[in-house]
């Protein structure tokens, strides 16, 4: 199997083009996740950069480091590209390494549009960076482009709006492609309900993707074209309504959380069992959570909405739907916790990241659960209790899941084990200085600090300091991430096939590092 | 089952506050002074107990299993992957704990709604970056800037205080009445905040929304923008003076008396060199957050007023811009926000500040005969 497989790998690299041009040129999905993670990867550092400077002004109250115009651009743009640039390309990555071999398919179902959805995102990347060193600078009106606001802004504003289109085309790409590989190219025998869950929350995440893109590019060009063409669809004075706007955008972007959230979910379905020795506790309660979450994700957006004056019926309803999220999502929680009881745990690097989020993302869920009720939501809203909250669902949660799926799937895709010392500290500091930056934010919100703002008010002083302190332990702790994987790439003590003594899945049939071609001849699953 | 929830309230709340050396760090929403925010208060911790509760136990569960159920204690791995009894009654119990709080939430939002009946209406205007007052039954009007000088922002000064939560023109009510809140906005969304009295209304540019809330205590509360609304958004501070029926009478006669003077100056003619004293202070608060108080703009965003065309060019031409502001861009219309004399004053001051010396000045009574051109003119673009 061995020998066959490194013929094949000889054959690609003949047939190839070298250099820039292999990548450039790539159809292989394996070449095309390498790409997309570490695209995320120097995004990572763009935003978390961004990050550090908003936490150093906000390091005690008065005006220090810049205008309050350009801390509006940093934090805009810290949650755009976090969003757009790093949690979402990154999911991609591990779609594309993941999916065709843990199916056993030899890869993508279009290979040429996966390279499309790729090389598209850098562009878009590179808009949004660039619109720094723009006349007025880049987007300062929030990631959410709330009208008229965003009507205001220069030119670096349509900029952003191109981007954003862009970024939903590759995402709708990088969408048709892994709905039509999972339905279309599982081997032989491996029915859907026994496929991987990684590929069943990507699956989902793919339908979402489609569902909610159009949307919200819709949403953009309405944007557009009142700013440019003199439509009047968010302006009042032309008939229109700023608010239609935040539906329609909530519309996206609430389903965009789940995105955001579910192939997270998914690595950590993998992660867990392998290091538990045990099987996944309720596989199909699994996948009827995830579905519920997907269908329920569309009834509830108006929960971000709670302050712009609905009527007491409509507040009633997105209060009940969002409440009704926690139930699937408890399901999901109780059956990880079920999946380590009673195991065989070991703890590498990658069940403490999956552990952590397990443990963090419910504390995200809970502060969640709390916002979900719509009068104490109406006090919290657009304040730090807000920012804590997504901060623990997409840090500790998306974030802890991809670096859980990094250090799990190294081994696979560079032939050689990460540094585990390293990796431990990676985590240990991670976790720690996570904590310290978003959980005094709580705090701050309930006593009344909002959102987004580059100066504050006294008594915010100390919660305040202690993040700043969090921030700086956690983003220079991402360094240590750095060196572990370019370690790792560079060299290391040799993987096994099956890397993890638990580890069940196609993926750990094929020899470590895998084979630029495999599967080729599809396995058949029992 | 209502006097459940009232007690569990009570106890979440004794819980919360009976340790007064973390108060002053602030681990709770802030002290409740109206029904309404007391009711939230109590549905929070209510809330965040029964999340405690579920955290507890479930994560107990987990660590129990990461202490007993690891391999280098010589656990062997058992092999049950699904149990419907367990994952039915774990999908139930929370279902039911949630309908369990469902229903006094529901009791609130329904509260929080029920405007009618009120003892007064406000009506409340966000500005890109003040707020705007008006008292519909008293016919008082004003608006309401951060008074917190720069020197403290910029770090020159020692910061007071009640730094950036301070305004020239509180709000003032009286205790005990329920006070209707129209809110709404001039240019871009705002968000109209009082933590303690529990309203919390966005203010859209177009649309009325209302809000309420009565005081119970007599206090000064605090809040601030929480809507993104450009660069100063942190700097349009919300001050709520709630005052006794009598103080509430002495303020409302003071404030027509101001504004009857206002009145009068709008009928006088000035000289320059007052309307530039005058021009000044109005400068200062309504335009130096973008044009800066050097007039040189911020480049690239804020045009600079010194040396440009409008203020060096005819003086009717910069009254109209400053008036009518620029649609489309972050220049407001100023002709409803100020008199026809700090108009006056303001565009006076800019000619003849900095680098501008055109040494002319305009009059309220321009800004009257403007203001009716502009009536005239809106007229058949409003049918």
């Amino acid at each position: 199997m061995s020998d066959v497989a490194h013929a094949h790998d000889d054959h690609g690299h003949h047939a190839h083009p070298t250099g820039i041009m292999r990548w450039l040129t790539t159809t292989n999905h394996k070449d095309i996740g390498t790409l997309y993670l570490f695209f995320a990867l120097i995004m990572l550092f763009a935003a978390g950069s961004m990050a550090l400077l908003i936490r150093a002004e906000l390091f005690q109250p008065g005006l220090q480091l810049m205008h309050p115009d350009f801390f509006n651009q940093l934090t805009t743009m810290h949650g755009l590209i976090m969003i757009f640039g790093v949690i979402m390309p990154a999911f991609s990555g591990f779609a594309n390494w993941q999916v065709p071999l843990m199916l056993g398919a030899p890869d993508m179902a279009f290979p040429r549009m996966n390279n499309w959805a790729f090389w598209v995102l850098p562009v878009a990347g590179l808009m949004l960076m660039s619109s720094f060193l723009l006349p007025g600078g880049a987007v300062a009106g929030g990631w959410t482009m709330y009208p008229p606001l965003f009507i205001q802004g220069g030119i670096s504003y349509d900029l952003t709006i191109l981007a954003v289109h862009i970024m939903g085309l590759s995402s709708i790409m990088g969408s048709i492609n892994i709905i039509t590989t999972i339905l279309n190219m599982r081997a032989p025998g491996l029915t859907l309900m026994k496929m991987p869950l990684f590929c069943w929350t990507w699956l989902i995440t793919a339908y979402l993707l489609i569902a909610t893109m159009p949307v919200l590019a819709g949403a953009v060009t309405m944007l557009l074209t009142d700013r440019n063409f003199g439509t009047h669809f968010f302006n009042a004075a032309g008939g229109g309504d700023p608010v239609m706007f935040q539906h329609i955008f909530w519309f996206f972007a609430h389903p965009e959380v789940y995105i955001l959230i579910l192939p997270a979910f998914g690595i950590v379905s993998q992660v867990i069992p392998t290091f538990a020795r045990k099987p996944l506790f309720g596989y199909a309660s699994m996948v009827y959570a995830t579905a519920s979450i997907a269908i329920l994700s569309f009834i509830v957006w108006a929960h971000h909405m709670f302050t712009v004056g609905m009527p007491a019926a409509a507040q009633l309803f997105f209060m009940f739907s969002t409440m009704l999220i926690a139930v699937p999502t408890g399901v999901k929680v109780f059956n990880w916790v079920a999946t380590m009881w009673k195991g065989s745990m070991t703890f590498e690097t990658p069940m403490l990241f999956a552990i952590s989020f397990v443990c963090l993302f419910t504390i995200g869920g809970f502060s969640g659960l709390v916002l979900a009720i719509a009068p104490v939501d109406i006090q919290l809203h657009d304040t730090y209790y807000v920012v804590a909250h997504f901060h623990y669902v997409l840090v500790s949660g998306a974030l802890f899941a991809i670096f859980a799926g990094i250090y799990y799937w190294m081994p696979k895709w560079t032939g050689h084990m990460y540094d585990e010392t390293l990796g431990k500290w990676h985590f240990w500091l991670s976790v720690i200085g996570m904590n310290i930056v978003f959980f005094p934010m709580h705090f701050l919100g309930l006593a009344g600090m909002p959102r987004r703002i580059p100066d504050y008010a006294l008594q915010f002083t100390e919660f305040n300091q202690i993040a700043t302190v969090g921030a700086f332990i956690f983003g220079f702790s991402q360094l240590v991430f750095l060196v572990v994987v370019l370690k790792a790439i560079k060299g290391g003590a040799k993987a096994p096939a099956r890397v993890w003594e638990g580890a069940e899945g196609l993926e750990w049939t094929v020899p470590s590092p895998a084979p630029y071609h495999t599967f080729e001849t599809a396995p058949v699953v029992k | 089952m209502k006097s459940m929830w009232k007690r569990a309230g009570m106890v979440a709340t004794a819980l919360a506050i009976s340790q007064p050396a973390l108060a002053e760090w602030g681990f709770n929403l802030q002290a409740p002074a109206s029904e309404v925010a007391q009711h939230v208060f109590q549905l929070h911790n209510l809330i965040m107990l029964v999340c405690l509760g579920i955290f507890v136990v479930v994560f107990g569960a987990m660590f129990y299993s990461l202490f007993k159920h690891r391999k280098s204690v010589g656990h062997k791995a058992a092999h049950f992957h699904e149990n419907t009894t367990v994952e039915v009654i774990w999908t139930v119990i929370p279902f039911v704990i949630l309908m369990g709080m469902a229903y006094p939430a529901a009791k609130v939002v329904i509260d929080m709604k029920d405007t009618r009946n009120p003892d007064m209406t406000v009506k409340i205007t966000g500005y890109q970056w003040k707020w705007g007052y008006d008292y519909l039954n008293d016919g008082i009007s004003f608006y309401s800037n951060l008074s917190t000088p720069r020197e403290q922002i910029n770090g020159t000064a020692t910061k007071g205080e009640n730094y950036l939560l301070e305004v020239d023109e509180p709000m003032v009510v009286p205790v005990g009445k329920r006070v209707r809140l129209l809110i709404t906005a001039n240019d871009v969304l705002h968000s109209w905040w009082v933590p303690a009295l529990g309203a919390k209304q966005d203010a859209i540019p177009g649309f009325i929304r209302d809000s309420w809330f009565k005081a119970d205590k007599i206090g000064t509360y605090r809040g601030q923008c929480v809507e993104l609304c450009g660069k100063d958004h942190g700097f349009m501070p919300i001050v709520v003076e709630v005052v006794s029926e009598e103080d509430y009478k002495a303020w409302v006669a003071k404030k027509k008396g101001s504004a009857q003077a206002t009145a009068d100056d709008n009928s006088k003619t000035f000289e320059t060199a007052e309307l530039v004293e005058r021009g000044e202070k109005v400068y200062q608060a309504n335009c130096a957050a973008c044009h800066q108080a050097n007039g040189m703009g911020l480049p690239g965003a804020f045009p600079a007023i010194s040396g440009s065309k409008v203020a060096t060019g005819p003086i009717a031409d910069h009254v109209a811009v400053v008036m009518n502001g620029r649609p489309g861009t972050a220049m407001a219309a100023f002709a409803g926000q100020l008199s026809d004399a700090d108009i006056a004053a303001v565009v006076t001051y800019q000619r003849n500040a900095w680098d501008n010396k055109m040494g002319d000045a305009a009059q309220p009574a321009a800004i009257a005969a403007a203001r009716g051109g502009a009536a005239e003119a809106a007229a058949p673009a409003a049918q």
